[in-house]
């Protein structure tokens, strides 16, 4: 096939030569919204969650006014920056790039598109150090929910032995699992917690042989985090256990075995963004979902008969975090430590 | 303290993930052991996945809360139909145009890879659903024995039938006519076809079975072993699956050990990680890729693959 | 004897160079079908896919830094392939390279750039070839099939990689933070491979090529990994071609035995070839580090580093006939349908799942369109022949 030499010089040359036909910045009324997320749009997890948002916000906004497009599946990180760099250069008013592993290549692009507006997660770094101000950060405070879970999870266990699936020991997942083990031993310091990051984001098969090692191993309450956790789901299912989940709402998965699921609902992190792209500041400011700015919601799976002392018992939970009463600290070591205000 | 790692349900759980590995590499076996080297194995696997998933959430009555026996059958049926239309489309590909089959396996990964994830899209908006699969049968009597009822006897039918493929694939290639026609297609075509033997007609059986059993060890995830579909969701095992037919020397029993070493110390390393052994995560990841390599230089005898393997046939040359 | 070719033979060689071009258009005939099922319009997908790929300078660009790794790759493709060698561990070979050009870096990021740039990637090239070598060694003295060994070992350094940028490599900024962010720190600037867009347009300027509209190659992201890239191409091929180490590798891989006979070390070479190979696997991990990502990170594992070029490398060198020169187009080529894909992608927005099933579709109609090329030519020089010694011998027969 060395004919394929030719083939691809004369396609070089008539593609330097033709000039070039893009269409040039649009200007319209609308907001228009950029976002590449790394997994697909559907995932019930991460990618999906921001998918949620722009849609909501669509809805609430009118589709005349607001119009979202997205680069999905976008792993391999090079691809990413350059849909972020196109994105920017076609005119888009605000450029979404939800992954953490984005930010290196968002701070080399920003710079170059100093009127248009970034917004970067899950992360708190807005670059102002590098003298970046375009650049906005979001991340959601997911050990909130997972603790006030992790303390109905220890209510419900009969084992005494909790197990959570996580993909790998970094950013989202360890701080919802992290939160998840506080809140169980929080209540209840006998309670065993397994932990198991796989370290697959995609292998169904290996997060369902996980669960079912935590379940041989007495586990009767499970959670877990990231796209591969449906594998999980239906182990717990088939073994009668319960499970609580996060990113999105799973009760669809197992009706009679999920029993609430903590949501992500980025709207409260986009919508002052949009505000401020709208007013034409752009500030670059981080937001982050929290349980009292209601950005973190937990969503009881209206399926399952919950006994009402354990749903008591975690609402009393989360009005304490919402009123400041119970805060999370990160140490040295990257432990996370739960500062209880004193009484009165 | 090796009590506690290696336990029944550890080694039953080893059997259950070693099941698509072997449906997968047998089939390959078939291929390459007349000629056809198919990489494309896990993009058929998907589409088996996809397809039988489908098949039965479609006929599973809505509401169902346990299995239904002709959904499963159904979703069996669907899996072979598509890695049969899928294998013949790779033999017209490999063995009629005579591609190379190191591309051409790439190209069919990731047609099916897109593909899979293209019509999940389309029929299910992309969302997750959930299926009831193949339930649990034990088997009478064996399934009491002490721990090894546990460990084989109480699995689900796909299991028992990628173990009972193994003696059978033995048979066939070495007991029948069939099986000579495949290993003397596979070894010395030209000599082959001057005996009579239709090396092209061989090569499309082989490779058109390698593709139903590639679709049925999909099938075997999505509606056996965790009921769900994602796009991606076989995560490297067609590729794995291909590896283990080299580990297997070409030989059904070889292969069966290879997906059963592999399978066995995943489900270990999982229990390491459990039972929480101070490892480093990565480091127990990796213990099953790094085991199969080792087991390898031990066990490894001199034996020379399919002589014809990857070349393509041509008569009157 | 010199044999005169008819005109008929050169026609019919130009008519056979359109032939995967025409395999092309008939795999994205078909991907319009697909197309039209997601509801879009397959016109303006084509257009905007050969824009993202061609369409403008930066297109032209991203192109070419795509296509940089699969050319690098595909070079050392060929070498293993033509030594007898299945290399599919391409993806672990550019693992190795990277986290190689990336610890060198951080270690020496005081000193001078220059030869902090070279030692990262000399370093690359070596780690490459020597995760390569491990599947040298297996498969020359213990007879581990290299198919297997690669694939297992790409999944290795995957793990690997992950451990040490969460761990020892970990950006002290990440270290203690809540939620960590799995990476290393980012490479000085100083560091960053340098962009050739400048050097370019002072080329247009010299043709007087320079286009009157704003848009110029500087503003690209084209670092000089391509011009490395083909140099080494040329290297590879005078190294195959035209050096006695070239021969032995090729002499092994065409007949093992028969070299043994004639007195090659035959593991020897079998060694070589697969760390050669892995070298310049890992030499391309080193170039998409220091000219493109600048830090490892271990979130979406190997892919999101190597966008699977170790594997896309063997189709761009299979595509490019196994050979470097030829390697070269096929590489530009995937590496502009997979831009350009991102971009339809982008431009009508369709599910990405369609864009990789296009590529499948592609890449099966290219190499099953490989036969009618090979019949046609085998068919013609056949003719060929005959019609010229029928002319000999007419020659011959009239004195």
């Amino acid at each position: 096939m060395k004919k394929l030499a030719l083939l691809v010089t004369v396609v070089l040359v008539v593609a330097i030569a033709v000039p070039a036909f893009t269409s040039a910045a649009q200007t319209q009324e609308k907001l228009r919204v950029a976002v590449v997320t790394p997994s697909t749009k559907s995932d019930l997890a991460f990618s999906q969650s921001i998918i949620d948002a722009l849609l909501a916000i669509q809805e609430e906004r009118g589709e005349e006014n607001f119009e979202f497009v997205f680069s999905e599946n976008m792993f391999v990180v090079e691809d990413a920056a350059t849909a972020l760099r196109d994105y920017a250069s076609a005119g888009y008013d605000l450029v979404i790039a939800h992954g953490s592993q984005y930010g290196s290549s968002l701070s080399d692009i920003a710079p170059d598109f100093p009127d248009t507006a970034f917004a970067w997660g899950t992360t708190v770094d807005t670059f102002q150090d590098q003298g970046i101000t375009n650049v906005y950060a979001y991340e959601a405070r997911s050990e909130e929910g997972a603790f006030v879970m992790g303390v109905m999870a220890a209510l419900l266990t009969e084992s005494k032995v909790i197990g959570i699936v996580g993909p790998i020991e970094t950013g989202d997942a360890k701080l919802y699992v992290d939160g998840f083990k506080a809140g169980v031993l929080w209540q209840d310091e006998e309670i065993e917690v397994l932990v198991n990051y796989i370290q697959s984001f995609s292998d169904l098969a290996l997060a369902a042989a996980a669960a079912e090692a935590m379940l041989a191993e007495g586990a009767d309450v499970l959670s877990g985090t990231a796209q591969m956790v449906p594998g999980a789901v239906n182990k717990v299912k088939e073994a009668g256990g319960l499970w609580f989940a996060t990113q999105s709402n799973q009760s669809t998965l197992a009706p009679d075995n999920v029993v609430a699921s903590q949501v992500y609902d980025w709207t409260y992190a986009l919508n002052p963004i949009i505000e401020d792209v709208l007013a034409g500041e752009i500030m670059g400011e981080a937001y982050s979902l929290t349980l009292e700015n209601g950005g973190l919601r937990i969503e009881f799976n209206e399926d399952f008969e919950l006994d009402e002392d354990v749903k008591a018992a975690g609402e009393e939970v989360m009005q304490a975090i919402i009123d400041g009463d119970i805060s999370f600290e990160v140490d040295e070591d990257g432990t996370l430590l739960v500062i209880e205000a004193e009484a009165g | 303290m090796i009590d506690d790692l290696i336990t029944a349900s550890v080694l039953a759980s080893g059997i259950r993930l070693a099941t698509p590995y072997l449906y997968a590499a047998i089939g390959e076996t078939f291929g390459q052991r007349s000629g056809v080297l198919n990489l494309g194995v896990e993009g058929v696997m998907l589409m088996g996945a996809f397809t039988s998933l489908w098949a039965v959430y479609e006929i599973t009555p809505a509401g169902a809360t346990s299995y239904y026996g002709p959904a499963l059958l159904a979703g069996v049926l669907v899996a072979l139909l598509v890695g049969l239309v899928m294998g013949l489309a790779t033999a017209v590909i490999n063995v009629t145009l005579q591609a190379q089959q190191g591309i051409s396996g790439i190209g069919i990964y990731l047609f099916g890879l897109g593909m899979s994830d293209l019509l999940f899209q389309k029929v299910f908006r992309g969302e997750v659903i959930t299926v009831n699969g193949f339930p649990k049968v034990n088997i009478p009597v064996l399934s009491d024995l002490p721990v090894l009822g546990e460990i084989f006897f109480r699995q689900n039918l796909l299991v028992y039938l990628a173990f009972a493929l193994v003696p059978v694939t033995w048979f066939v290639l070495n007991k029948t006519t069939l099986g000579l026609n495949i290993r003397a297609v596979g070894q010395n075509p030209e000599a082959a076809d001057a005996m009579g033997i239709s090396v092209t007609r061989v090569r499309y059986f082989t490779v058109t079975l390698g593709g139903m059993l590639a679709s049925l060890a999909g099938a075997s995830l999505s509606i056996s072993l965790v009921n769900v579909f994602q796009q991606n969701m076989t995560a490297g095992q067609g590729f794995i699956a291909v590896a283990l037919v080299y580990f297997g020397a070409w030989r059904a029993r070889g292969v069966m050990f290879g997906a059963l070493l592999f399978s066995l110390v995943n489900a270990l390393q999982l229990q390491v990680r459990t039972k929480g052994i101070d490892v480093p995560d990565e480091y127990a990841s990796m213990a099953p890729y790094l085991l199969t390599i080792i087991a390898l230089i031990f066990a490894s005898r001199r034996i020379d693959q399919p002589a014809a393997l990857t070349k393509p046939f041509e008569r009157g040359e | 004897m010199q044999l005169n070719l008819p005109r008929s033979f050169h026609l019919g060689r130009t008519l056979d160079a359109f032939l995967p071009l025409f395999a092309v258009l008939l795999a994205l005939f078909i991907g319009g079908f697909m197309i039209l099922l997601m509801d879009a319009n397959p016109l303006d997908a084509y257009r905007a896919l050969w824009e993202g790929a061609f369409g403008t300078k930066n297109a032209v660009a991203d192109t070419l830094v795509k296509a940089t790794p699969l050319l690098l790759v595909g070079i050392g493709i060929c070498i293993s392939f033509r030594g007898g060698v299945v290399n599919i561990g391409g993806e672990g070979q550019m693992i190795a390279g990277g986290l190689a050009a990336v610890a060198i870096g951080l270690q020496y990021k005081e000193s001078d750039p220059t030869t902090v740039i070279i030692a990262c990637l000399v370093g690359s090239f070596v780690a490459g070839a020597l995760w390569g070598g491990i599947a040298g060694v297996l498969k020359a003295y213990f007879n581990v099939n290299e198919i297997l060994s690669t694939i297992m070992l790409n999944q290795i350094a995957t793990f690997g990689m992950m451990y040490l940028v969460r761990s020892e490599f970990i950006d002290p900024r990440q270290k203690n933070a809540a939620a960590p962010i799995p990476e290393t720190e980012r490479l000085p600037r100083s560091l960053d491979l340098p962009r050739i867009g400048g050097t370019l347009d002072d080329l247009y300027d010299f043709l007087g090529l320079s286009a009157a509209d704003a848009n110029q190659w500087a503003t690209t992201l084209l670092h000089n990994g391509i011009v490395i890239a083909f140099v080494l191409a040329i290297v590879v091929y005078v190294l195959l071609w035209r050096t006695t180490v070239g021969y032995r590798i090729r002499a092994v891989g065409k007949n093992p035995r028969a070299s043994r006979y004639a007195g090659i070390k035959v593991e020897q070479y079998t060694v070589l070839s697969l760390m050669l190979s892995g070298g310049f696997a890992g030499l391309a991990g080193g170039i998409q580090l220091l000219g493109v990502r600048h830090r490892m990170n271990a979130e979406g594992g190997a892919i999101a580093f190597t966008g699977n070029a170790g594997f896309n490398g063997i189709v761009a060198a299979l595509f490019g006939g196994l050979h470097p020169l030829g390697t070269i187009p096929a590489s530009i080529l995937f590496g502009a349908l997979l831009v350009g894909g991102n971009k339809l992608q982008r431009s009508v927005q369709v599910p990405s799942a369609l864009i990789t099933a296009l590529i499948g579709l592609v890449i099966v109609f290219v190499v099953a369109s490989d036969i009618f090329v090979r019949h046609r030519s085998r068919r013609r020089v056949a003719v060929a022949v005959s019609e010229a010694s029928a002319e000999a011998a007419e020659v011959r027969a009239s004195p």
